[in-house]
């Protein structure tokens, strides 16, 4: 078993619309940059776990392959909602820690174009039942949940809306980020209500992107130099524990918990060692939820931490500062792989303007609904 | 079973297979409810998603009457939906969480209580498939 997995190169493409490109050659983008970064070869590298959701079936691994280079190494494919990214990731730590491979790709890969937020019609014989039996429309699916939160602290419209105003602000000083625009809290809680709490402003963009990094066994990257290699001191995922209203209401609570529990313990931390989060802000209701399922906060702290800028840039505990799902952007299969480089970058020091200082701890969190959650929790080398 | 088993000959047909239409009576929910563990669901299978117990899951009548749990306002949805509508998550007496539009009241979060007292309604659905078959669907209503 190898002691130590470390990324040793990582890097993504700026997230937006390229309607020209395919899905391979977005992949193949990011996987040179983080091939580069790390200074090697696709000659060097024994193994790639891709990660894509919409083109599941498409073999979209090798399809990279043949836009980088075809050594015949094998190609792991995986496909597990927003958590998609992350799998892949947890993939390829898990072979090297079992000490099959030294150095393998991860690569997390999609394409939405414009698609809207609302998903598909729903399957099953009969009459649609959207509209009838209420929603299954991810904006309200996350409104309820957010909205337990507030039945259960009081937590309001605005705090909800404050973590909008929060992240856009973020990105506008990360050059890889979809938007780049403050939104006060006035343009986001007027913007067109999708469903009640969350505004058009406070659901996630969905666009096209990619992100690779490159892992390592311990003996590797001492070989290839520790410099700017970052540990991965926990790699965890779940899936959702039953519990009654899950079926109707899926539980992105539990399995975050579950998972973050798993992953201190395996990184030997808490909470309170973090330097900076990025977690899945795929609307800003769920944003507040995190703040206590990773133990950033309190129970029912989570509205007052938004409210005392707790998270926001040179707050106690940053989250999201890459500008996180909601101006980033969220290619779903890449958002798992993007977030972990925003964590890397920062313990590199080399996130430039939006740079956490003397960041040395960073948790990437991701939640698939169906449900997945993966949590990756990195740290500083050298 | 068959949505098109469960229903009377001529009668409309159920919007989704736990809703049932006795060929006498009125319409009523079902869940499932495991003899073992005694966890609460919808839609039959053959082992509990709760413990694991294969055979231990028989039918549960659900009751009609509950409380609103969380809510959500939707305005934007797919075209041809009318909107706005309320999505409304309710917890039943005596167990079982179903999921349904909430009517008769107006769509407004402050006037929409969490934890107010509803009951389900059924009524015919406003749309009908390719073939022009009714459907009886459920609704969740406030309850004084």
């Amino acid at each position: 078993m190898s002691d130590n997995v470390y990324i040793v190169g990582t890097d993504m493409i700026r997230f937006g619309r390229f309607p020209d490109k395919s899905v391979p050659e977005l992949g193949a983008e990011a996987a040179q940059l983080a091939l580069k970064d790390a200074g090697v070869k696709i000659q060097d590298v024994e193994a790639l776990y891709c990660g894509n959701l919409m083109q599941a079936s498409g073999m979209v691994g090798q399809r990279i392959l043949q836009e980088i280079g075809q050594t015949g190494i094998p190609v792991t494919n995986s496909a597990n909602a927003c958590a998609t990214g992350a799998t892949a990731l947890r993939g390829a730590w898990m072979s090297i820690k079992a000490g099959v491979y030294d150095l393998v790709l991860v690569v997390g890969v999609e394409q939405l174009g414009k698609m809207g937020l609302l998903g598909g019609p729903g399957g099953g014989g009969g009459i649609p039942k959207e509209g009838l039996l209420g929603s299954g429309l991810m904006p309200a699916v996350f409104a309820e949940a957010g909205m337990e939160h507030a039945r259960k602290y009081g937590t309001t419209f605005e705090q909800f809306a404050k973590v909008s105003v929060k992240n856009h602000q973020h990105s506008t000083r990360n050059p890889k980020s979809m938007y780049r625009n403050e939104t006060p809290l006035d343009v986001v809680m007027g913007a067109e209500m999708i469903a009640y709490p969350n505004t058009k402003l406070m659901c996630s963009v969905n666009v096209d992107g990619a992100a690779a990094a490159v892992l390592a066994s311990e003996k590797k990257a001492r070989e290839l130099g520790m410099k700017r290699a970052v540990k991965i001191s926990a790699s965890i995922l779940t899936s959702d524990p039953f519990t009654q209203r899950d079926l109707v209401m899926p539980d992105v609570n539990t399995c975050t918990r579950q998972a973050a529990a798993k992953a201190y313990e395996m990184a030997g931390i808490g909470p309170d060692d973090l330097d900076l989060v990025e977690l899945h802000d795929c609307f800003a209701t769920a944003e507040i939820l995190h703040y206590e399922n990773l133990g950033l906060c309190g129970e029912g702290e989570a509205g007052r931490m938004i409210d005392e800028g707790e998270t926001a840039h040179g707050g106690r505990i940053p989250v999201n500062v890459s500008g996180g799902l909601l101006s980033k952007g969220h290619p779903l299969g890449a958002t798992g792989v993007a977030n972990v480089y925003e964590i890397a970058t920062h313990l590199r020091g080399e996130a430039g303007d939006r740079q956490v200082a003397g960041a040395k701890v960073g948790l990437a969190h991701v939640i698939g609904l169906g449900s997945a959650c993966g949590i990756h929790i990195l740290e500083k080398t050298s | 079973m068959t949505p098109e088993a469960a229903t009377a000959a001529s009668g409309p047909r159920p919007i989704v297979e736990f809703l049932k239409i006795p060929a006498s009576g009125s319409p009523y929910l079902e869940g499932q409810k495991c003899r073992s563990c005694s966890a609460i669901f919808l839609g039959e299978r053959a082992t509990c998603s709760s413990c694991g117990t294969t055979g231990s899951c028989e039918p549960f009548r659900l009751s009609n009457r509950g409380e609103l749990y969380v809510f959500s306002i939707v305005y934007r949805s797919f075209p041809g939906i009318e909107v706005p509508y309320v999505s409304a998550i309710v917890d039943l007496e005596g167990g079982g969480t179903v999921k349904g539009n909430l009517i008769g009241i107006d769509p407004d979060p402050v006037k929409i209580k969490m934890g107010m007292p509803v009951e389900v309604v059924y009524e015919i659905a406003p749309r009908k498939d390719k073939e022009g078959n009714e459907y009886l669907t459920y609704y969740f209503k406030p309850r004084a």
